[in-house]
């Protein structure tokens, strides 16, 4: 296993996903309580025993009991998954039934459909990407709040709504319902921002933001390989995500410092995930869509082929930024298309585009909104304007690591004013 | 060498699996560690903590154990130290500490 992956994050979304296909969404709360009840057991024994060779086998084993045990106890009190009704009633059928359900591929197609029954459209955005943490990657309440920087109780309120909503759902999401396509780009989209909030957001943690990364990209491979989900904007997203992963390790120097794309390590990218996310960019081109993922991965992948930043080829990325203000304009894009021009243009062509953004006062809690000012100006000479804008960003920095990168910035200019 | 067995008493049972997850790492870290040192004999069992209780001739039968849960043996293991000193200073690592729960160091008893 890999360092923060746990047993629970493993197989718990795949565990409540099969039970849910068998209970019925309307029972989401009772698969959530039986594979608790798989775990915690399963944790007691090899707490003293040890932990068995292949303990997912053994941990869908214990669940698969614990279902039999519910479906035979509450058939007469509940319902259960409609369209399996009466395979569900009889003895005959019950075992083999459930036994298939449980099977590899069975799983697979379950956890789409609850990645789809997520991203339900009376959801806000953040609450799907919260309820497809907490049910499909095993999350903990108190783990999103602190990985989304937000507290215990607003998470918990968030996830009780949405599971009530799921839950009052008819049915999970087939997937050959009609409304795949609009619900495919509501899937997309919560991936997008959880690989995000993984990448760019506020935790303090670099493990868990890796964790974030590493779940979204393996329920946005699910996509992929799920033939009617691989749209050519699914693998655009999936190249975006690889692209932007494999810079991941040259983001924090040797010595836990934020290293800017600038001054980045480029020999520590990881070069495997930089080929996957071509060949993923390559398929991705086929079709008329052009879709904010394709423009994205298209940006990640100049910064990726560049052997050094001066080596970047930035006129193409202001021209990637202009189409993508075009399809998705906000604030955050319009700041990064400055900073694009302001590397070959100079920087007061740069500042004179970031006074031009609309909306900007949407960035103001944005530390690096004043930082990039800071940057610019501290490369216009200009250090003591640099100074107060970094001064600014500090007041905003959201953890440690953000901090420490300003102070530097800061000192900077001290010594050269 | 002499044989000893750990009785464990008491302690909460976790039910979030993130938690209980933590404290079977931690369990296994230190059974591993007794392995290591060659101390570990049996790993022994984890036991229910319901039963029965049968007493007196007639051999009467209650639900079980004993009214103090807290006390409830949750499950053994079997140790090897050089003296009963050792093997209680042995069970200072044992993670039920955490959660309030105590070892029982006894002796096998020996001929």
């Amino acid at each position: 296993m890999e360092p923060g992956d746990t047993l629970f994050r493993r197989d718990a979304g795949r565990m409540v996903a099969a039970l849910t296909r068998i209970f019925g969404i309307h029972n989401l709360a009772l698969a959530e309580d039986v594979v608790q009840d798989a775990f915690c057991r399963a944790l007691e024994v090899w707490k003293i025993r040890g932990v068995p060779e292949s303990p997912s086998a053994w941990l869908m084993k214990t669940a698969k009991n614990r279902a039999l045990d519910a479906l035979r106890r509450e058939r007469t009190a509940r319902t259960f998954a409609p369209e399996l009704g009466r395979l569900l009633e009889s003895e005959w059928t019950l075992v083999p039934t459930v036994e298939e359900l449980l099977g590899p591929t069975a799983i697979k197609d379950d956890q789409l459909r609850m990645m789809f029954s997520c991203c339900h459209p009376r959801l806000a955005e953040q609450a799907q990407v919260a309820l497809v943490l907490h049910l499909l990657c095993g999350f903990s309440v108190g783990e999103i709040a602190s990985a989304f920087l937000s507290n215990h109780s607003a998470v918990e309120k968030r996830i009780t709504r949405a599971k009530k909503v799921l839950a009052g759902s008819k049915r999970l999401f087939e997937l050959t319902d009609r409304d795949f396509s609009r619900r495919l780009s509501a899937v997309q989209r919560a991936l997008y921002l959880l690989f995000n909030e993984g990448y760019h957001g506020a935790s303090p943690e670099s493990a868990v933001r890796v964790e974030l990364c590493r779940e979204a990209m393996r329920l946005a491979l699910f996509l992929v390989e799920y033939p009617p989900a691989s749209t050519p904007s699914t693998r655009a997203l999936y190249a975006l995500m690889c692209l932007d992963a494999a810079r991941l390790p040259g983001r924090v120097d040797a010595s836990g410092n934020l290293s800017s794309l600038f001054n980045q390590d480029r020999s520590r990218w990881d070069p495997k995930l930089v080929s996957e996310g071509q060949r993923f960019l390559e398929r991705s081109a086929t079709g008329s869509e052009l879709s904010e993922y394709h423009i994205e991965a298209a940006i990640a992948w100049i910064h990726a082929s560049a052997p050094r930043a001066e080596d970047t080829n930035w006129k193409n990325i202001v021209a990637l930024y202009d189409q993508l203000m075009v399809i998705r304009p906000s604030p955050v894009v319009a700041l990064n298309r400055a900073i694009a021009v302001a590397q070959y243009a100079g920087p007061e062509r740069g500042l004179e585009e970031i006074h031009s953004i609309q909306n900007k006062d949407r960035l103001a809690r944005y530390p690096f909104y004043a930082a990039t000012l800071g940057e610019l100006e501290h490369r216009r000479e200009n250090y003591e304007i640099a100074h107060a804008h970094f001064q600014a960003a500090l007041a905003l920095a959201r953890n440690p690591m953000e901090r420490r990168f300003l102070e530097q910035r800061l000192e900077s200019c001290k010594l050269k004013a | 060498m002499s044989e000893f067995v750990y009785l464990y008493r008491g302690g909460e049972r976790s039910n979030s699996p993130q938690q209980a997850e933590q404290v079977m790492q931690k369990w296994v870290a230190w059974m591993n560690e007794l392995g290591e040192k060659g101390h570990l004999k049996d790993r022994g069992q984890p036991l229910e903590l319901t039963g029965k209780v049968v007493r007196g001739k007639q051999g009467v039968i209650t639900d079980g154990p004993y009214a103090e849960s807290k006390d409830i043996v949750g499950g053994y293991t079997l140790v090897a130290a050089k003296d009963l000193a050792q093997a209680a200073e042995l069970s200072k690592g044992c993670p039920i500490f955490e959660s309030g729960g105590i070892v029982e160091v006894r002796p096998v008893m020996e001929m």
